[in-house]
């Protein structure tokens, strides 16, 4: 309880200290000099697509209209110039404010090592010659991902140590109290009813998708955050990862029932087996496109509803600031439900990544009687997908 | 559609990331714990199971140790009744010799008695007897010394002996 109520404060503190990191950046208003406004008439869509995608330096905040912002290595490889590191300093990202592709939408940075950058809604990095490149750089989001990884690491290692520490005789304490609820829980509610008795083989995973995705988002809430679990790159991920192995432990019975349906006519057969081939790789793709966008919907729906005081402040800055305290009342009230969403999309990604591999792993256990696991099956896809909807239209 | 694509380096480091994550959790996170938890499980249903069977068995005794009681205290009574009546066939046939005894006592002495009463009377009939003769021996040789004497004896004699 304890717990839950530091990450409620600390969530208060955060929601409103982003308000002020917001506050920071009011150069982009109205207020700013009349050129200025001219040139980003309140790109609202601009500046939220920047502030939940991914890019190649951490901006923190910026001061007097110059950024503060950690500079990023950037790894690149391209058949032409092979493999180049460099600082991502080397862009200037103030610079790129200003310079607009002709298209009136695309930013594009300074050249360096034959490099530059692009921006439409995600941040890309372009060869000046037109040609490929694979880019493997340390982005925002992925050096926030190591720090939250290694946070992870620490209280689960720490937490662990304990463990083996003290063994079974000795009751929880600290950290132990808070993690042990929700370990039994992925066990018993997940884990168990969709694994069956082989559960223990999946737990490590049940459990690592589980927390990996929740210190994710909860750490994307933190002002000068990222957008992590957000980005479809990650969800695919993850989602390819539950994937491999809902295939690599595919049994017999999987299979038969997937490319030859016993007790079925084979004219059936045809129309059937597409359909569950289909429905074999619709299952990750739902666990991606999940994840995503209610993550991304979240963190969309907290940024409109700041830059909001912006756009009312453009028709008349009285408005704006009448606007202050609403904007600032539905940030908190998103805020909260971004701390539940969190909880709650880690929750249905570990759990319908064991609903997906119990139903690979699942056994014959009633002979002839095929067209009730089929049944099942569908019915397990429908509940996953209800609950998912619930809080989607929450955020929506 | 650009927010859909997914980048490649984002997705190989995050892959790199996640599996070695998984790996170190499992290794020295994931097995404690979940080894833990599921050994504390096992020594609580345990212990439950040892209560039970403990005061199952502590019933069991209670009802042995009533069972022994009650059984105790009827071979109790029995005993008392047994040697109740032992005492009393005892005393009854000690009553019953007894009397036996005084019985033939006290026959034996009356029938004691009596002849020892035989004897006497016979003895003392015997002994007047030769007493009376032996005074009628002595009266009659006084009194037949001369020959009137005798005669008047005679006659004497033969009126008092008159045969009634």
């Amino acid at each position: 309880m304890r717990f839950v109520r530091i990450l409620l404060t600390a969530a208060a503190l955060i929601t409103s200290s982003s308000l002020f990191a917001q506050h920071e950046e009011a150069p982009l208003n109205p207020a700013a000099p009349s050129e200025h406004q001219e040139e980003k008439k309140l790109d609202v869509a601009g500046e939220i697509f920047a502030h939940v995608g991914d890019s190649h330096e951490w901006h923190l905040f910026g001061i007097g209209g110059h950024p503060v912002a950690v500079p990023l290595p950037v790894i690149a490889y391209s058949p032409t110039k092979g493999l180049s590191v460099f600082s991502s300093s080397n862009f200037d990202y103030h610079d790129m404010e200003h310079h607009v592709a002709p298209d009136g939408k695309t930013h594009i940075s300074n050249s360096y090592n034959g490099y530059h950058l692009e921006r439409n809604i995600k941040e890309k990095l372009i060869a000046d010659d037109g040609s490929k490149v694979y880019d493997f750089s340390l982005t925002k989001n992925i050096v926030c991902m190591l720090l939250s990884v290694a946070l992870l690491l620490w209280i689960m290692i720490s937490v662990g140590k304990k463990y083996g520490r003290e063994g079974s005789g000795k009751a929880p304490s600290g950290f132990q109290n808070a993690l042990e609820p929700v370990i039994m829980f992925m066990r018993d509610e997940v884990a168990k009813p969709n694994l069956g008795y082989q559960y223990m083989r999946f737990m490590p995973l049940i459990l690592t998708v589980f927390f990996f995705i929740w210190i994710n988002s909860l750490l994307g809430l933190l002002p000068f955050g990222f957008n992590f679990t957000g980005n479809i790159a990650v969800t695919l991920c993850l989602s390819v990862v539950s994937f491999v192995v809902m295939v690599a432990k595919g049994n017999k019975h999987f299979w038969t029932h997937l490319f030859n349906p016993p007790g079925v006519p084979l004219g059936i057969k045809f129309i059937l087996v597409p359909i569950e081939i289909i429905s074999l790789f619709v299952k990750p793709v739902a666990l991606t496109i999940r994840l995503f966008a209610n993550t991304l919907a979240g963190h969309i729906v907290i940024l409109s509803f700041i830059f909001m005081i912006f756009i009312f402040g453009a028709i008349s800055k009285v408005v704006g600031v009448v606007f202050i305290p609403l904007s600032v009342f539905f940030s908190i009230f998103m805020f909260f439900l971004e701390l539940l969403v969190a909880a709650i999309q880690a929750f249905i990604f570990a759990n319908l990544t064991a609903v997906f591999i119990g139903q690979s792993i699942e056994e014959d256990h009633h002979g002839s009687d095929d067209g009730h696991e089929h049944a099942h099956a569908v019915a397990n896809e429908a509940t996953g997908q209800d609950f998912h909807i619930s809080p989607q239209e929450l955020v929506a | 559609m650009d927010l859909l694509s997914p980048e490649l380096g984002l997705f190989v480091w995050t892959l790199l990331a996640f599996l070695i994550v998984l790996f170190i959790l499992k290794k020295f996170a994931w097995k404690p714990i979940l080894n833990t938890l599921g050994e504390r499980e096992r020594g609580i249903a345990d212990s439950i199971a040892a209560a039970d069977r403990v005061k199952k068995e502590m019933a069991q005794m209670q009802n042995e140790n009533e069972k022994l009681m009650v059984q105790a205290r009827e071979e109790r009574t029995q005993m008392l009744r047994e040697a109740k009546q032992m005492s009393e066939q005892i005393i009854a046939k000690a009553k019953e010799d007894t009397r036996a005894i005084t019985d033939k006592m006290i026959t034996d002495a009356q029938q004691q008695i009596t002849q020892q009463k035989m004897a006497a009377l016979t003895d003392v009939k015997n002994q007047i007897g030769a007493l009376a003769i032996e005074v009628a021996e002595k009266v009659i040789r006084q009194k037949l010394s001369s020959e009137d004497a005798q005669n008047a004896y005679n006659s004497l004699l033969s009126q008092e002996v008159t045969l009634n």
